[in-house]
């Protein structure tokens, strides 16, 4: 068994206090190996969300241990999760989450200019990762000039630009039709396969799960299946 | 990364052009307001001091009356003769004597005419006031003392009466008399008080006192201090002599007055510095109120922007980055707005001193300033909304809508 890359361990997550607390997450343990594709599943409410957040580093659990690549996040303070998020964490977001009004390129550059990188890196490897996710040529295209599929091919190429350890994908397929849901999960199974991209998705169509492969399911704050999924498993 | 923050804080002003101007509009009059007050104010010294040059240098005027009382005081002071005038020149730390009557007159020159002021006096009297013959020439020693109808005209005269044709020789009427034109005074332009001091008419001053007046009395008399002596030494020998003179006794008052004209230049600047003092804190505050108004767009923008805010920290940007950005935003903002500010400013106090006649002087010194206090304008008001930004928790920005 191989070091595993994300490591939760008893992770709670309460909400409020006394007889308003909300426990999101109620004793959480998942063990993410690297190269794996998670795909995320569960009711509304059962906390997968919160769970992502906080594999995320976008939020602190409330009690337990995280391990991110066998360090402890729980104690880290909001500037040096900023620093993780920055270095080995790539987001995709439901919403696309791209900035308004600014080109492909400027939003794939987003997370390169925060690693304080030169211009002419910046744009080459940008240029490079809109050509992986196919929008070669849409490099001077804002958000507004492209299409739902398009919009998620830009985030999925800012979450690659910064070369991450981990991809941690929120509902990416949620706005998109069929068609271009498909396009997407091909894409991110591609990555996942041919570069090795450890891949972390939280959804709630089984269609989409399937394309991982490997399967959380969370009900009330608990993992409650955890299974390794066939290829082909559609 | 300093200056990616600045470019990437430039992109956000262009997307949003417009209310990016109006943001800064505040910033802008409040700017344009202070440079053209000041410029204009600086102007207007520089003004009063180049007026005071052509008033001659070491100028004393020397009138009946005591100076601080009001104009009913001269009715029990005697007024000066020309014997007074004759008396002054004796004393060795004057260097020139002009007695001076004033009154004011129409000119009439074929279907010209100009209402204007008649001066009596002498020769000595150009030299004390700066003043220089562009045309023709200066009363003769012997015209001083006659009471010939000669006149010397100023340019605004010449150019009401004569248009563009030479006046010397020609004869121009004064009330009843008929007076020859021998010199044209070169143009000095507007006073310190915008007063045209071109618009008058030189006359001997016995021809004033007889034909105009009908009196033996002088209005005053202009006074050059000599080079070798001091203003005070000048001032205290017409003292004594105009008391010995006018028999006052010791410790009685005088019922003259001395004025040095440097000392009236000086009230003037200090008049004009407290006006241009006041009208620069007016326009201070209306700076305050445009950084206000920075604050809050600066404010509004840090609600739209949530999303963005949430997206920059979801790629790891730190709170610190984000301070920064919206910090260096509201500065790039309202110094766009002063440097617009500074050349309208100028724009305007250089409009203005061509209608005032006045030199156009900016100041690096104020131009420099109105640049500094914009951009702590920016900082101030711009630290507030940024800081708003820097906490805002990424989960929630994220999911703002």
């Amino acid at each position: 068994m191989s070091e595993p890359l994300l490591e939760l361990r008893g992770i709670e997550r309460h909400y409020g206090h006394d007889e308003t607390l909300v426990r999101a997450l109620d004793g959480v343990d998942l063990r993410v190996e690297p190269g794996e594709f998670l795909a995320i599943m569960g009711p509304s409410g059962s906390g997968k969300s919160t769970a992502m957040n906080i594999i995320g580093c976008l939020d602190r659990p409330t009690a337990g241990n995280y391990l991110f690549n066998g360090v402890e996040v729980a104690t880290l303070n909001r500037d040096q999760r900023a620093l993780l998020r920055r270095h080995y964490l790539g987001f995709v977001f439901q919403g696309y989450n791209l900035l308004p009004r600014t080109t492909s390129l400027e939003n794939v550059e987003l997370p390169l200019i925060y690693k304080g990188m030169r211009k002419a890196e910046r744009v080459a490897r940008a240029r490079q990762a809109l050509a992986r996710v196919g929008l070669e040529g849409r490099e001077d295209h804002t958000p507004s000039q492209l299409s739902g599929g398009q919009q998620q091919r830009v985030a999925i190429a800012r979450a690659l630009a910064g070369e991450p350890m981990v991809m941690l994908a929120d509902e990416p397929t949620g706005n998109l039709d069929t068609k271009r849901s498909v396009e997407i999960m091909n894409l991110m199974q591609d990555l996942n396969r041919e570069s090795g991209l450890t891949i972390v998705m939280v959804t709630h169509e089984e269609d989409m799960a399937a394309y991982a492969s490997r399967l959380v399911v969370f009900t009330d704050g608990r993992v409650v299946r955890d299974e390794k999924m066939h290829e082909g498993a559609l | 990364m300093l200056w990616e923050t600045i470019r990437l804080a430039l992109t956000a002003i262009i997307r949003n052009a417009l209310r990016s101007f109006l943001t800064v509009l505040g910033v802008v009059i409040g700017v344009a307001a202070v440079i053209a007050m000041v410029t204009v104010g600086q102007g207007s010294s520089e003004q009063v001091s180049a007026n005071v040059e052509s008033l001659g240098t070491n100028v004393l005027v020397v009138r009946s009356g005591a100076r601080m009382m009001g104009p009913g005081s001269r009715d029990t002071a005697p007024p000066f003769k020309l014997s007074d005038a004759d008396a002054l020149e004796d004393l060795s730390s004057l260097s020139a004597v002009a007695p001076v009557v004033s009154t004011a007159a129409t000119a009439v020159f074929g279907n010209n005419n100009r209402t204007t002021s008649i001066t009596g006096t002498t020769s000595p009297y150009l030299e004390i006031g700066g003043w220089t013959i562009a045309l023709g020439r200066s009363f003769t020693p012997a015209e001083d003392r006659s009471g010939a109808n000669l006149c010397i005209i100023g340019e605004t005269v010449r150019t009401t009466l004569f248009g563009a044709t030479d006046p010397t020789g020609e004869k121009i009427r004064i009330k009843s008399i008929s007076c020859e034109v021998i010199g044209v005074l070169k143009s000095k332009g507007a006073g310190s008080f915008g007063q045209d001091q071109d618009d008058l008419v030189l006359m001997p001053v016995r021809t004033v006192q007889r034909r105009l007046m009908g009196s033996q009395d002088v209005s005053s008399i202009s006074l050059q201090v000599a080079r070798t002596a001091s203003v005070e030494r000048a001032t205290s020998d017409i003292e004594a002599l105009m008391r010995e003179r006018r028999r006052i006794a010791i410790g009685e008052d005088d019922d003259f007055s001395v004025f040095d004209m440097a000392e009236l230049s000086s009230m003037l600047n200090s008049v004009n510095s407290v006006l241009t003092g006041l009208l620069s804190s007016v326009a201070a505050v209306s700076l305050l109120v445009g950084g206000i108004g920075i604050m809050n767009i600066m404010l509004v923008s840090v609600t739209e922007r949530t999303r963005e805010i949430g997206i920059r920290l979801s790629v790891g940007a730190q709170a610190h980055q984000v301070l920064m950005q919206f910090l260096v935003e509201a500065v790039v903002l309202s110094v766009l707005g002063g440097i617009i500010g500074i050349l309208f400013g100028l724009g305007l106090a250089y409009v203005a001193a061509q209608i005032m006649v006045i030199p156009f002087s900016p100041s690096l010194n104020v131009i420099a300033l109105a640049f500094g206090f914009s951009a702590v304008v920016g900082m101030v008001f711009g630290y507030f909304p940024a800081r708003r930004a820097a906490r805002l928790d990424p989960i929630d920005a994220l999911h703002y809508q």
